[in-house]
């Protein structure tokens, strides 16, 4: 008969090599952007325009196109997924209604990035002649991050427990009033979280903004929203694809500035919810 | 007055309560009304199943079946590593890690989540294409191959997580009774864990290969984009999201190729809502 246990070892010791195939790589590709990246940074990379058909100079207009843009989606996505995310967590009943929303949601997490990009330029750019702009961009981003802010916000506005709601209504106050002065207080780390994420995931995603906004080389600060921009992401995939013979580290040092940007907003994002665990009261 | 105010605050909570629904309806509708024109023009059957996609010759060719064929070979062999590794990976976190190593992987596999396409694009441009050059002896690195493996990266945080979820909400009474009768550890996972988790992990497969589907920027950058009828798995490919990526920039708005590249969105719209309403029915199957 075989051995239970020898059959154990070997089953683990394929589990623990798989867990490794992930990680390992991944540690890898951060310590490759970070090693041969960090040469590259210094003052001028990050505030200079792009010079010598971007084979020189800086990034300054990436990094500033892509704050305006994850600014804007933001503005436009959190009110309405926060109150969404109200609607589910406080009023909906367990209906047919309620399902659908729910799998609205999913399917709009699951749609193609790119697809996003044909809508926004079909909506924004053409119908509602917004043209190739940031306003375009912002838009087709903050509908895109939408499902994040919905569901890390509904999480949080679920976890506040039932009993602070019904002290709040049994003193008087309205459903309104309980929601705004009881649940949202104690909700506001979670939802905060939800947001960094979503402007995490929005700094990084280029296909939306590839024919939305995104200008292949601008060297100029955009001056209105309806201007184009450049953005860091769209910037790396240019220098990485399209223009021939750019020197590797600038390559590099726009790989690792946007990873930085990214991986800081999951950080702070880790850190919120970290602590907010470790204080909560009930 | 106060009541007054909250009614208006009530009726605005319920319309972006609804704004999911109303938004996937109007990517569905802009989709369609731009694209239906090519299935007017070319027919559904021709366009699906053509086997040239020439947009820009004299007259165009619409035929997606190579971009179809490039997204499934890439997709297979992205499904093909990810799922056992990941999978496997669920497994070890939910089941066997110890508690601090477990927080550190979980961490890693966020990490992994949060990286943008367009940097593991990159970095498989410069590690990866060359490496599958040189050991298989190609003249270009840029293969579908490359690409499968790249994705099959971006599907593990998927897989991984919602896995591991799955595990972890199978009731404990299982896992103690099956421990409890004698049977080791890896027994009660092989028998017990993995059956009860089922449905579940099935819906983290699906929704990892609807990643996989749905991914542009890496996929752009890393198989070959070669328009044509993949005879292997070592030759460059084209993916239905890269042709639309690639080509929309050049497109003239109202052109025929314009209008195909949105038929091509409809096709990678219907296929993503396909496997995200499957994959939901599973997860709901186990509550």
């Amino acid at each position: 008969m075989r051995n239970p246990y020898r059959t154990q070892r070997i089953a683990f010791f394929f589990l623990l090599l798989a867990t490794l195939l992930i990680v390992v790589p991944v540690g890898l590709i951060v310590v490759i952007i970070v090693q041969k990246g960090l040469p590259a940074i210094n003052w001028q990379f990050l505030s200079d325009i792009p010079r010598h058909g971007m084979r020189a100079g800086g990034i300054f207009p990436a990094i500033v196109g892509t704050i305006y843009l994850v600014t804007g989606a933001i503005i436009f996505a959190l009110p309405i997924g926060l109150l969404a995310a109200i609607y589910l967590s406080e009023y909906s009943k367990d209906n047919f209604l309620t399902r659908l929303i729910k799998l609205a949601i999913v399917n709009l997490a699951g749609v193609p990035s790119v697809v996003f990009g044909l809508f926004g330029l079909a909506l924004f750019v053409v119908f509602f002649k917004f043209g190739a702009s940031i306003l375009s961009g912002s838009l087709t981003l903050g509908i895109m991050i939408l499902p994040v802010i919905i569901t890390t916000s509904r999480e949080a506005l679920e976890s506040v427990p039932y009993s602070f709601r019904e002290v709040s209504l049994s003193l008087g106050a309205s459903k309104w009033q309980t929601i705004r002065h009881i649940v949202l207080p104690n909700a506001i780390p979670g939802i905060l979280t939800g947001t960094i994420l979503g402007l995490g995931r929005a700094a990084g995603e280029t296909a939306p903004i590839l024919f939305t906004v995104a200008a292949f080389y601008l060297p100029r600060l955009p001056a209105s929203v309806f201007d184009q921009a450049m953005a860091l992401p769209y910037h790396l995939y240019v220098i990485s694809t399209q223009v021939p013979n750019v020197d590797e580290k600038i390559r590099y040092g726009t790989a690792l500035v946007l990873l930085m940007l990214v991986l800081m907003m999951n950080l702070i994002a880790i850190v919120i919810r970290y602590k907010f665990r470790k204080m909560k009261k009930w | 007055m106060r009541k007054f105010k909250e009614i208006i605050i009530e009726k605005l909570i319920l319309i972006c309560g609804l704004a999911s629904i109303f938004f996937v309806a109007l990517i569905f509708i802009f989709l369609l009304k731009e694209g239906i024109q090519v299935f007017k023009s070319v027919g559904l059957f021709k366009f699906l199943f053509g086997k040239s996609w020439y947009p820009i010759s004299e007259p165009p060719q619409l035929g997606i079946l190579p971009l179809i064929l490039g997204s499934l070979l890439v997709t297979a062999g992205a499904a093909a590593i990810s799922i056992p590794i990941g999978v496997g990976c669920a497994i070890y976190i939910a089941e066997i890690a110890p508690l601090k190593i477990k927080e550190i992987l979980k961490a890693g596999i966020e990490l992994l989540a949060a990286i943008p396409s367009v940097v593991l694009g990159f970095i498989g441009m410069v590690t990866l294409v060359p490496l599958v050059k040189t050991v298989f002896h190609l003249p270009t690195g840029l293969t579908a191959l490359a690409g499968s493996i790249m994705l099959a990266f971006m599907a593990m945080p998927t897989i991984v997580s919602i896995a591991e979820d799955a595990l972890y909400s199978v009731p404990k009474t299982y896992k103690e009774g099956a421990l409890a009768l004698g049977a080791t550890q890896w027994q009660t996972i092989w028998r017990v864990m993995l059956p009860a988790a089922s449905s579940g992990i099935l819906a983290a497969v699906m929704l990892g290969i609807g990643r996989v589907i749905g991914e542009t920027m890496a996929v752009m950058m890393i198989t070959g984009n070669a328009a044509v009828l993949p005879k292997s798995i070592l030759v460059p490919v084209r993916t239905l999201t890269a042709t639309i990526a690639a080509e929309m920039g050049e497109a003239v708005v109202g052109a025929e190729h314009y209008f195909a590249l949105f038929a091509i969105g409809i096709v990678l719209f219907v296929i993503s809502f396909a496997i995200n309403v499957t994959a939901d029915l599973f997860l709901h199957k186990r509550e």
